[in-house]
């Protein structure tokens, strides 16, 4: 299959906090960030290689991340994106009299682009500014 | 070099997560971190990191490019910006000190502006839940020493919090629970966390389902009967099974994270968790904890509180604190495209955002003061350079559960490199002297 359905979730993850202490600009915290844990079996189910670009695409806005086996598995069908630049493209802003925005829980459409770059920083807040 | 001998710092508070850690130790002179012990990954990360891709001058945006200039030349500027402004927002305040926040909320009253934290996008629904139900809670100190249950719910601390579960829960070795088989520990999440894979039951929740999950455990353990066989991918005996856990342990300990206030019913999802707990007062001993983030973002709401009456999202455009999340916090007020200036103190929108909102952001004047290369200081108009708390500079924070810290000083700033307090109060008094429109 080259494409499946998820709900995508963003959240901590130790490397992004590492990583960001670092450095926002560093290769490292881009590694860390630009990336989407999928269960071994979705994976499978994608065909998709470890460290393989995917599109991840919302109902508002889409990014090119590297896909990786994720270590806290089982989740079928629920994708993992750490906090940052990357994530906070897929995001709605929505906040339903809260202030929160929807950050966790959207659906998702995951899709194989092994020929698509990654995005660096500056360029993704180049396409916000769009 | 003179005046360069190596010391070892005990007892140091990390200002990383919320969670307070005060048991670091640096070895450092008066300018150099060289190592940091007994802290987590990330800790060790922030202090031995604490040099690498800092702002040394303050900068000032001239044909296009940032260039650097003079603390006065930026604090004018910025200045101007937000007093030239018709609704300035001033986001940010949960990585500084306390003391620098209550400077923020004088200069939000001063311009007349919108001022709110990183709680908007983080515990802010978890404060509207708090606000209609109340709040069980205590201190981190009692959790170690009596808790015989944990329950850790949409979060992950090995990952978020690392030394959560050593200091203060399942592996703390507390007065009454000295062990790890004195505790059982209940992890709830869509993931099968790293955290998860600690517990001794571990629940998995379908997304966006929390709400339906806690209020059949609100149910179960108030002795009603369940109707369906399963809810929220949850079969019903489990949750009769984890309802009789809860009332029969000694002193429970519920912490819940972002997966109950950024997902589907935000503030309606920690409501439910707060009206759970307090169900379970009528059985036994139970406590609440949300594991706030950043190292001081439950100062900001206590300063908040202190001077404006309300903990986020406070509005003074009118010269009155008005407080109404989702007309008057941060992500709303700029995906309507409503703000005309900004004032980014130790945060960064401009990664963190939504797209939606940063789109306005990147339209309108940047001020930004803060230790560190973000993609927000890259697209500011005027930055200011700041020392880091906790580690350059003595302030105080808040930990999780509202104690009171004082994060001291470790090492001297970079050269010329001052505390966001003073930065705050030099932009106060040239906002003064400008004359103030209001």
């Amino acid at each position: 299959m080259s494409r499946i359905e998820v709900t995508v979730i963003s959240g901590r993850s130790l490397s992004q906090a590492q990583s960001r202490e670092r450095g926002k600009f560093s290769d490292e915290y881009a590694r860390s960030v630009a990336v989407c844990e999928l269960d071994p079996d979705d994976m499978n189910e994608l065909g998709a290689m470890e460290g393989e670009n995917v599109r991840v695409t919302t109902g508002f806005g889409q990014v090119i991340v590297r896909a990786a086996v994720s270590k806290q598995a089982p989740h079928r069908r629920i994708a993992f994106v750490p906090y940052g630049a990357w994530a906070s493209m897929l995001f709605d802003a929505s906040t339903h009299t809260s202030g929160m925005p929807t950050l966790k829980g959207l659906k998702a459409i995951i899709e194989r682009a092994p020929e698509a770059k990654v995005a660096t920083l500056q360029e993704i807040t180049n396409m916000k500014a769009e | 070099m003179r005046g360069m001998s190596k010391t070892t710092s005990e007892n140091v508070i990390c200002t990383f997560c919320a969670s307070g850690c005060d048991d670091l130790e640096i070895r450092h002179d008066a300018r150099d971190i060289d190592s940091a012990r007994n802290g987590c990954a990330i800790s060790i990360s922030r202090f031995t990191s604490v040099k690498e891709n800092r702002i040394l001058k303050p900068l000032v945006r001239t044909r296009r490019t940032l260039r650097p200039t003079t603390y006065a030349r930026a604090i004018d500027r910025a200045a101007r910006i937000l007093s030239k402004a018709k609704y300035p927002l001033l986001y940010g305040w949960s990585q500084t000190s306390c003391e620098a926040i209550s400077k923020g909320v004088e200069l939000a009253e001063l311009v007349g502006g919108l001022i709110d934290n990183t709680t908007t996008s983080c515990h802010g629904p978890t404060i509207l839940g708090l606000q209609d139900a109340g709040e069980a809670t205590c201190t981190l100190g009692e959790v170690r020493h009596s808790a015989d249950l944990i329950i850790y719910w949409g979060c992950n601390p090995i990952h978020s919090h690392p030394h959560h579960t050593t200091r203060f829960t399942i592996f703390s070795k507390g007065r009454f629970r000295k062990a790890r088989k004195e505790r059982r520990l209940i992890v709830v999440d869509v993931r099968r966390t790293d955290t998860a894979k600690l517990a001794d039951r571990f629940i998995q929740v379908q997304p966006n389902r929390d709400y339906e999950l806690l209020t059949a455990l609100r149910t179960a353990v108030n002795g009603e009967e369940l109707e369906q066989d399963s809810i929220a991918g949850v079969p019903r005996e489990v949750i009769e099974e984890l309802a009789d856990m809860m009332v029969e342990c000694e002193f429970g300990a519920l912490f819940f994270g972002l997966g109950l206030t950024m997902t589907a019913g935000k503030h309606r999802n920690a409501e439910a968790a707060l009206s759970l707990v307090r169900d379970l007062n009528y059985a036994t001993k139970f406590v609440v904890i949300p594991m706030r983030g950043w190292f001081n973002v439950t100062g900001a709401n206590e300063v908040s509180t202190w001077q404006t009456g309300y903990p986020f999202a406070v509005d003074l455009t009118q010269g009155y604190p008005r407080f109404n999340p989702g007309d008057t916090s941060a992500v709303d007020a700029l995906a309507r495209g409503e703000v005309d200036a900004a004032l980014v103190v130790a945060s960064d929108p401009v990664s963190h955002f939504p797209k939606a909102a940063v789109k306005h952001l990147l339209k309108i004047p940047i001020v930004t003061v803060e230790p560190k290369r973000t993609p927000t200081s890259e697209a500011s108009e005027v930055v200011i350079p700041s020392a880091i708390i906790g580690i350059e500079a003595t302030g105080t924070i808040y930990r999780i559960d509202g104690v009171p810290l004082e994060a001291r000083k470790v090492i001297d700033p970079p050269a010329g490199v001052r505390p966001d307090v003073e930065i705050l109060d030099a932009i106060i008094k040239r906002t003064k002297s400008l004359g103030v429109r209001r």
